[in-house]
């Protein structure tokens, strides 16, 4: 599945987007009204205090989650009408996720992680076999392929996950505080293999993170501030 | 996908060998238990058929007492005599043979060797009727028996525990204080059904056994072998016609006699066995059923052990039905293995248990086959519940899962 891009349709946008939880006294507005354009090819990075909305977006950008009201457009596609299945298939085909917490599948090796998103895709084993271990060698891994996550370092296994997230050649990459506790040198890494991705494949990136330093590689900034997009700067 | 997912699963399974193992168990055991008990009823109602069918098909046999009747009113019953026999030679034109015959449990001794065994005092034409040959020697001839010479012939494990290695034709035993010359040796029977053992027997003629063992003229049974072609049926009701005139018996009074048809025996008896195989075979399913129920709970504390997994899956794009299926072959595989451990524990053991209780070991396909399907069938039915619950899981929720 692939879905044609219209020139003047942006590749994302969020349009008037809430998401409450809860109901009654402990309802709690996670996100009060979010607009939001991101086109092909930009390096965006979201920051914000904790707790301002940020993993709420994300979530909903990343058609994991769908807003209570408003609409969130996947090139023109309004996906909260969209069934769970087609979301599924929205994820498999166009989204690549780099999770905070690495999320990568305990007792099972570096590559069969990598291999996973191949494999709800239908790859044969040896496409799955050459194009995880491609890449598990672009994040510098080549020779850590029979390693499981507990015998990875924390760095590694963020490395893991990228490469999980860029081997299907997704359209968008969308990453959650990748380098959240992971030392200056370490998270510095993760930012080259990350900024590689989108200079030379051209994947539109989304990246939550805290600190302004990572912030840098991005070249638009995005501030959320109490469930709203507080500022928005470009640079060039 | 299919092919992926059974590959996955083998792999869980292996990742937690001991736990699979412990889960398996109740299906192994549910399983096994099934199949051995109806492989060991079929080789039971076998043995007893084959029995029935040694003792002859066309057999009659005519007691005192009331059906079956070894209890109150087989007592009370007058015996039958000698006379009944020639009576009922005489009068009932279908039977080929008819034997009186009595038995009486006694130690045999020969030189320092004793055995407890069975004597059989019976006409020469015992051994006609039961189409028994001999292997050496000869039968008593009915002079002989008339005269109540001491003769005997002995059965195959008579003669091993007694007479080992030497001829035993010419020689001579000693029962309860007279001796007696050894003129013939049966064909080996082979062990019967339940460790009966058909070869532990000594032959004597009717008159020796009255006079000398017994001390009196009763007739313990009639054995009357019906006529091939003759329907045993009419046979069997003119015997008790006759019967019940000779006792004078009247109009709706009771027998005090029985008339045993084979068939009826072999019937009676592979019924029993046929309820005590549906009896355990129930006991055996509802351990089945726990086994199913076992594998659910394991399957339920996976799903949410691995709640984060399913988390990562789904949100990398797995469809709802493709984790569904995971979990489903995953139950489905564990019960599948459960059932062939089962099968194959079943075989060993009822082979073994059938060699022990001397039947026949029938490997019965189709029950092997229905246990295998079941146990599948139960991987379904109680993984389905489990796989359902990781299936509609929110990968947000799954995934924040500590
Ligand atoms: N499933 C949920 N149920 C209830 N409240 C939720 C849920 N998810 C998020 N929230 C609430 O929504 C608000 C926004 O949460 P969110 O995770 O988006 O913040 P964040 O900007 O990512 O914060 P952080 O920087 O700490 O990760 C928080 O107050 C949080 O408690
Ligand atoms: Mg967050």
């Amino acid at each position: 599945m692939s879905v044609p891009a219209a020139p003047d349709v942006p590749l994302l946008r969020l349009r008037g987007v809430t998401k409450s939880y809860g109901t009654g006294d402990a309802l709690l507005q996670a996100l009060r009204g979010v607009d939001l354009e991101v086109r092909e090819g930009e390096f965006v990075a979201i920051m914000g205090p904790s707790g301002s909305g940020k993993s709420t977006a994300m979530n909903i950008l990343g058609c994991l989650d769908v807003p209570t009201t408003g609409s969130y457009e996947f090139r023109g596609i309004a996906v909260e009408k969209l069934s769970r299945n087609q979301r599924a298939l929205l994820r498999r085909h166009c989204l690549g996720f780099v999770f905070q917490g690495y999320n990568l599948l305990a007792r099972t090796s570096a590559l069969e992680n990598v291999e996973l998103p191949l494999l709800y895709r239908g790859e044969t084993t040896a496409a799955r076999h050459a194009q995880a271990r491609a890449a598990l060698e672009a994040v510098g891994l080549g020779d850590r392929v029979r390693h499981t996550p507990a015998e990875l370092s924390g760095g590694q296994q963020q490395r893991v996950a990228i490469a999980r997230a860029m081997v299907t050649q997704p359209d968008v990459l969308l990453a959650d505080e990748p380098t959240g506790n992971l030392d200056t040198q370490r998270s510095g890494e993760i930012m080259q293999i990350i900024a590689a991705l989108n200079r030379d494949r051209g994947i539109t990136v989304l990246m939550v993170t805290h600190e302004p330093d990572m912030a840098a590689y991005a070249h638009r900034v995005i501030r959320f501030v109490d469930g709203r997009v507080d500022s928005d700067e470009r640079r060039p | 996908m299919i092919w992926n997912a059974l590959l996955l699963s083998l792999k869980e399974i292996r990742r937690n060998l001991l736990r699979s193992f412990l889960t398996i168990l109740g299906v192994v055991i549910g399983v096994g238990a099934v199949i051995t008990m109806v492989t060991l009823g079929n080789g039971a109602t076998r043995a007893i058929a084959d029995q029935i069918e040694s003792l002859g098909s066309n057999m009659l046999i005519l007691r005192p007492g009331q059906r079956f009747g070894a209890g109150r009113d087989s007592a009370a019953a007058a015996p039958l005599k000698l006379a009944d026999a020639r009576a009922v030679a005489e009068q009932i034109t279908a039977l080929d043979a008819v034997v009186p015959s009595v038995t009486h449990a006694a130690v045999v001794v020969r030189f320092a060797a004793n055995w407890s065994t069975t004597v059989v005092g019976a006409t020469p034409a015992y051994l006609r009727a039961r189409k028994w040959p001999l292997t050496q020697g000869r039968l008593y001839s009915d002079a002989e028996d008339r005269a109540g010479k001491a003769l005997c012939v002995v059965g195959e494990t008579v003669r091993r525990e007694l007479f080992g290695r030497e001829n035993p034709i010419g020689g001579a035993i000693r029962i309860r204080g007279f001796s007696c010359e050894v003129i013939g040796l049966l064909a080996a029977k082979g062990q019967a059904a339940m460790g009966m053992d058909q070869d532990d027997v000594v032959l004597m003629p009717l008159h020796t056994v009255q006079r000398r063992l017994i001390g009196n003229q009763d007739v313990a049974a009639i054995l009357l072998a019906v006529s091939p072609g003759a329907s045993i049926d009419h046979a069997k009701a003119a015997v008790e016609r006759l019967m019940r005139e000779r006792r004078r018996i009247g109009e709706g009074e009771n027998d005090d006699f029985n008339v045993l048809d084979t068939r009826q025996i072999a019937d009676a008896l592979s019924s029993t066995t046929r309820v005590m195989t549906m009896l355990l075979s129930a006991v055996a399913a509802v351990s089945l059923l726990v086994g199913g129920i076992g594998i659910m709970n394991i399957m339920l504390v996976s799903v949410t052990e691995r709640t984060r997994e399913i988390g990562i899956r789904l949100a990398i794009g797995a469809l709802e039905h493709e984790v569904l299926l995971q979990f489903l072959i995953e139950a489905v595989v564990l019960s599948a293995l459960g059932g062939l451990t089962g099968i194959a524990l079943a075989a060993i053991g009822s082979a073994w248990a059938a060699t022990a209780m001397h039947i026949p070991f029938l490997f019965d396909l189709q029950i092997n086959l229905l246990a295998f399907a079941f146990s599948a069938a139960i991987g379904v039915l109680f993984g389905y519940f489990p796989a359902r619950r990781a299936a509609r899981l929110d990968p947000i929720e799954a995934l924040r899962h500590e």
